[in-house]
């Protein structure tokens, strides 16, 4: 393997810390990797400088699917914020309904009945079983797998039945609203849900072997994007991308919410911190999901109701007030800021989602001195959504 | 918990209104010479060691932007949102980019979105997300999303737009029979 150039001394750097490059010189090119490009994730874009085939500086770029959802919610009630929130992140909205939905009940005073917290549990593990198997089927085909995804994609397919049948849509659900949830589980979903996880399992297995075992994966993935420990403080690195690199950080454990301290979970780390460590952290953290949608599941209250009396919600006022309630979701700490100054409207939304510290300042970190062709792979192990970063 | 902490560092850094929200988050106001002496002491000695996020509101029936620097304290289970009120005026603040390196993009979001500077912060002045923008920065309250959305984006030709209450009553009655 050849040894690569002392990046700290070329190419030189200026006293704002970044590098002198002079493109005339003809030892470096600008290269775009998107917004159009099959790898990259989601619509953002990374302006690569490259020295022969490899990176010497990176620039994350987004903007492209910008629709202002924050300024947009100054201007709608409480309850009409909730098409917008879920838009904020494709794969895994539940989170955004989850968060909005809390914060609003704290500051209006809200409480939720017990039953509705379970099955909001249920709902966020349902959604980060499918952020993870969208996420391996993409870090495979980073690395040149394409079958990984097929697979996950079918599994995903037999989760978003369930999300369906719960929620009666399998993308955008909108099932969680301030006081509960929208609805009870229909009739033989418990059963029709231990179908689905048992056929998931299977699936994960096969990928353990096809993905995991497979020495191009390992070879290009183990030492890729390596995050040094001292930098989750730094850089405010959340989720599995912390826990890959030792820090035991999980907002389940660490400050339960909803049910999770009622149930049985232990955060799922690793040491090597590189994004072959990630991928298995995060195919791990998968099945203790699929462990805990059947905690959930058999310890759950049956009777009861699911959400509370609220008042008039088309004119609903909420006091004065602010406040910051988070999860955690398949990527990290995700958290909505919220402030009301009495109105019928929010006054200020601010959305915290882990895709904005992971794919800026740390991707960019971490860019330099990687070969062209595992960009795409080092992408993907941050797993990060750009809406998140342009709410 | 967060009760404590405030009478603690209340007289030290001169702090201002106190807001406990919940057993494991507060609120509280600082002034600009205090922010930063304030930040440090809460990184170093009292274990907040995560920036969870810098942010704006803009109180502009009171002249004033409030920034929210939210710091997380991992080990003891606790947030404290340390709150600091900007004249609209003069929206120059110090940067913290060398207490967490991650606060450079929330500072350059803030300046494109506010308007509010953090002249030492890198790369501040890049174009974040509004590329070529020349309007005042889009999430001040006086920016009206309906208007531009209006002067910028020209109405498809053919588009008819309808009140829905009026419309629906002509569908379902179209000879004037509404008995309901």
């Amino acid at each position: 393997m050849a040894e690569y150039p002392d990046r700290s001394q070329y190419p030189a750097h200026l006293p704002d810390g970044s590098c002198d490059i002079d493109l005339s010189s003809g030892k470096y090119l600008k290269l775009w990797q998107g917004p159009n490009h099959p790898g990259i994730t989601g619509n953002m874009s990374v302006e690569l400088t490259v020295c022969g085939d490899e990176v010497v500086e990176g620039r994350t770029h987004v903007g492209y699917l910008h629709r202002g959802f924050e300024k947009l919610m100054e201007r709608r009630t409480f309850i009409q914020c909730f098409p917008i929130v879920c838009r904020i992140c494709v794969p895994e909205p539940d989170f955004n309904e989850y968060c909005y939905a809390a914060a609003v009940e704290e500051l209006a005073g809200v409480e939720v009945p017990e039953k509705a917290n379970w099955i909001r549990t249920l709902i966020l593990e349902m959604g980060r079983v499918n952020s993870y198997l969208m996420y391996l089927g993409g870090q495979a085909g980073a690395f040149g797998q394409g079958v990984i995804g097929q697979w996950t994609t079918y599994a995903r397919d037999l989760m978003l039945d369930r999300f369906e049948e719960l929620t009666g849509a399998r993308i955008y659900h909108m099932f969680i609203l301030p006081g509960g949830v929208r609805d009870d589980l229909p009739e033989g979903f418990d059963q029709r849900m231990e179908e689905t996880l048992r056929e998931i399992e299977s699936t994960l297995a096969d990928v353990h072997d096809t993905m995991f075992r497979n020495a191009v994966f390992k070879k290009r993935a183990m030492g890729l994007g390596r995050v040094d420990p001292a930098w989750v403080d730094e850089y405010g690195v959340t989720g599995p991308v912390a826990r890959a690199a030792g820090v035991a950080k999980d907002v389940r454990s660490d400050q339960p919410y909803l049910v999770y301290r009622e149930l049985d979970l232990e955060p799922v780390i690793a040491h090597e911190s590189d994004a072959y460590a990630r991928a298995d952290v995060r195919r791990r953290d998968l099945l203790m999901s699929v462990d805990l949608i059947r905690q959930v599941l058999a310890r759950m209250p049956r009777k009861g109701p699911v959400m509370a009396t609220l008042p008039n919600v088309l004119h609903w006022k909420i006091p004065r007030g602010e406040t910051y309630v988070r999860g955690e979701c398949s990527r990290g700490e995700y958290g909505y800021y919220l402030v009301t100054d009495g109105s019928g409207y929010p006054r200020r939304v601010n959305v915290r989602g882990p895709s904005y510290t992971h794919a800026m300042a740390l991707l960019e970190k971490l860019i330099v001195n990687v070969n062209i062709s595992d960009v795409a792979g080092l992408l993907v192990s941050l797993h990060t959504y750009p809406p998140e970063i342009e709410r | 918990m967060m009760q404590s902490l405030y009478d603690r560092l209340k007289d030290r850094f001169n702090l201002g209104e106190f807001t406990g929200r919940r057993a494991d988050l507060a609120f509280v106001t600082v002034s600009r010479e205090q922010l930063r002496p304030l930040l440090l002491h809460l990184r170093d000695l009292e274990g907040f060691t995560h920036l969870v996020l810098l942010t704006a509101v803009d109180w502009i029936e009171d002249d004033t932007f409030q920034l929210t620097y939210l710091l997380n304290d991992r080990a003891r289970a606790r947030d404290i949102g340390v709150r600091l009120m900007l004249p609209r005026d003069d929206t120059q603040m110090d940067s913290i980019h060398d207490l967490w390196p991650t606060a450079a993009t929330y500072q350059r979001e803030l300046r494109e979105m506010f308007g509010i500077d953090f002249p030492d912060s890198p790369r501040v002045n890049e174009d974040f997300i509004l590329e070529g923008w020349v309007d005042i920065p889009p999430y001040r309250r006086e920016f009206d999303t309906l208007r531009f959305a209006r002067e910028t984006y020209p109405e498809r030709p053919g588009r008819e737009t309808h009140d829905p209450a009026t419309y629906m009553k002509q569908q379902l009655y179209p000879d004037g029979e509404d008995n309901g």
